[in-house]
């Protein structure tokens, strides 16, 4: 009851963010709502399922780059459109993608996923006609439920109905995952990350859940992706970039992957902090290295853990 | 026929550099069991440490034919940081693998900037010394003799490595430690210790790898991010843990990614990829599985 409490605040706070007049702030808070998506699905895969992915990073590309592709060559302006086309082309990468990487646990199912990311991030480097190479594609701004909002300027534009279009969007995903967790597909997979031989045992087809995590992962960090570039408005190659990839699982473990809302506390955490570190030196890499090596080694369960004692993701 | 042989040395020499840095990356992953993402910034740190060591040696009058001694000696000397940083990684040797490789992420995080912090975000170049044992000249081709220099220092290297694994109380050790640490450990390894050697050796065979090719290109910020996830094709084609896999690997990423980049260059690390995918699907194991460290 209370954990309900807290998270009706901290949506009422997200909420009144933009009502302060601190523009600053309230598009800082876009990209923690575009990770927050894509991280919930990652958790997916990591804290219920147990397969750590290191190649996450390509399927915000692949949304990112639907939303770039649609608004730019095929004149699509509707972002609910971008968001079902960039879902589906994600269903379409994952399945065969999970299908072959889902074969694998532990080592070799981080490296395949590095490997498909980067396979992604040089074709997307490399093949300049199509995706625009090392300068991506621009994104225009879209509409919103079918209103382009022209009186606004850009950051009205962002601040405003952007703003809580990707709140929104923020907490359908969470209740969407809320659900799945706790469904019988949820229950399955947190009993393979437990033990994938008793599981097996007990009549879950392994392989076959963590096909379904993949793909729903997938799907949500497409989503995610698409909120990402329309703040920036580019799609570049370097969404798809190892170093990407490890930024998510950073935030992941930063807010703790063992608690259903420890990817979004991490998401927050990382960009503000991110934020802050800039604004006082430009060796922020050097200050996220100490705090990843801190959480490692001193806080495997990451901040949430700080905060409840609760565990269930 | 010159082109093409122009073109495979190129592709070897390429190799000679990621073979060290891979071969680090085995040794590491054999005794500690940790994929070590850092090793591309070893090899970084490496190439850039090498070019002040000999801008600096120069200087000091020592005589330019020497500087390629000055380099492998800047990579050996910058095996101190391999004691702290083992220490670091010692943290985490029974966790899962997942933690083990979002530490040595942080490494890559920390080391980037440490790189940026010393030297600048400007490439940093070893002007006139790439050319000073002349050039081979084939046809119509020329070819720097450095690049000769490069790769037998590689072959040698390899040569050593297969020595001291085969043939030194040492090696043995570090087998049997691959093998199985908790037998090695019950019939008296002292692990601390092994697990710095090792990983100091590992980090050397990286930084000494950065340093030795530097001469031929420039040092820039990212080359370590870039490096490492070749580095890592590499070990997945011959066999995580697998020295001979890692010369194997090293080969065959070299050459194809010269052969790519003559032949289509879109495709030159598309290609690269799609074989480690090909060898992940249909060999899991690497191509050569059995040999261990």
């Amino acid at each position: 009851m209370t954990g309900a409490l807290v998270l009706a605040a901290a949506v009422a706070a997200a909420a009144v963010v933009p009502l302060t007049g601190r523009d600053y702030y309230a598009t800082l808070m876009l990209p923690f709502f575009a990770y927050s998506v894509a991280l919930l699905g990652l958790n997916l895969m990591f804290g219920t399922t147990g397969l750590l992915s290191f190649g996450h990073a390509l399927f915000l590309a692949v949304g990112g780059y639907t939303a770039a592709y649609l608004g730019s060559a095929l004149r699509v302006r509707s972002l609910e459109a971008m968001l079902v086309v960039a879902m589906v082309a994600a269903v379409v990468v994952a399945v065969p993608v999970g299908w072959l990487c889902v074969r694998y646990v532990r080592i070799y199912f981080g490296m395949l996923t590095l490997a498909f990311g980067m396979l992604f991030y040089s074709f997307l480097y490399k093949f300049y006609a199509l995706t625009g190479g090392d300068e991506g594609i621009p994104v225009a701004r879209p509409l919103l439920l079918g209103r382009a909002f022209g009186d606004l300027d850009k950051t009205g534009y962002l601040v405003g109905p952007y703003y809580y279009y990707s709140l929104a969007l923020c907490v359908v995903a969470a209740l969407t995952m809320w659900r799945i967790v706790r469904s019988p597909l949820g229950l399955s997979l947190r009993a393979i990350r437990e033990n994938a031989d008793k599981a097996a045992y007990v009549g879950v087809r392994v392989r076959r859940y963590r096909f379904y995590a993949f793909v729903i992962a997938a799907v949500f960090a497409a989503a995610g992706g698409v909120l990402l570039v329309v703040p920036t408005g580019l799609a570049s190659p370097t969404l798809a970039y190892w170093t990407h990839s490890g930024n998510l699982v950073f935030m992941l473990l930063l807010g703790g992957f063992s608690h259903f809302f420890g990817p979004v506390l991490g998401a927050f955490v990382f960009i503000f902090l991110q934020d802050q570190v800039m604004s006082v030196t430009e060796y922020w890499r050097f200050v996220f290295g100490v705090v990843l090596a801190a959480v490692v080694i001193f806080l495997p369960h990451g901040l949430m853990s700080l905060v409840v004692r609760r565990v269930d993701a | 026929m010159i082109q093409v042989l122009n073109l495979l040395l190129g592709g070897v020499f390429h190799a000679a550099a990621l073979f060290l840095v891979a071969a680090g990356l085995q040794l590491v992953f054999g005794v500690q069991k940790i994929l070590n993402l850092a090793c591309g910034s070893f090899y970084a740190l490496g190439a850039y440490a090498g070019i002040t060591a000999v801008t600096t040696a120069l200087a000091a009058g020592v005589p330019p034919p020497l500087f390629v001694l000055v380099l492998i000696a800047t990579g050996v000397a910058l095996g101190v940081l391999g004691p702290p940083i083992e220490r670091l990684l010692r943290t985490i040797y029974d966790r899962d693998e997942a933690f083990q490789l979002l530490l040595t992420f942080a490494l890559v995080l920390m080391l980037e900037d440490v790189i940026r912090f010393v030297w600048g975000a400007a490439p940093y170049q070893l002007g006139g010394v790439y050319l000073l044992y002349g050039q081979v000249r084939l046809g119509a081709v020329s070819i720097p003799v450095y690049n000769f220099v490069v790769i037998a220092a590689g072959l040698a290297i390899a040569a050593g490595m297969g020595v001291v694994l085969t043939r030194t109380r040492f090696g043995r050790i570090v087998r049997a430690t691959a093998e199985n640490r908790g037998m090695a450990q019950a019939l008296g390894v002292d692990m601390t210790r092994i697990s710095t050697r090792v990983f100091t050796l590992g980090l050397v065979l990286g930084t000494v790898g950065g340093a030795l090719v530097i001469p031929a290109g420039a040092a820039v910020n990212e080359m370590g991010i870039e490096l490492i996830v070749e580095a890592f094709a590499v070990v997945v084609i011959g066999g995580l843990g697998s020295m001979r896999g890692a010369f194997a690997g090293s080969l065959i990423v070299g050459v194809l990614k010269a052969v790519a980049i003559a032949l289509y260059p879109e495709a030159e690390m598309l290609a690269v990829y799609l074989i480690v995918i090909a060898v992940l699907l249909l060999r899991p194991a690497g191509l050569f599985a059995r040999a261990t460290a």
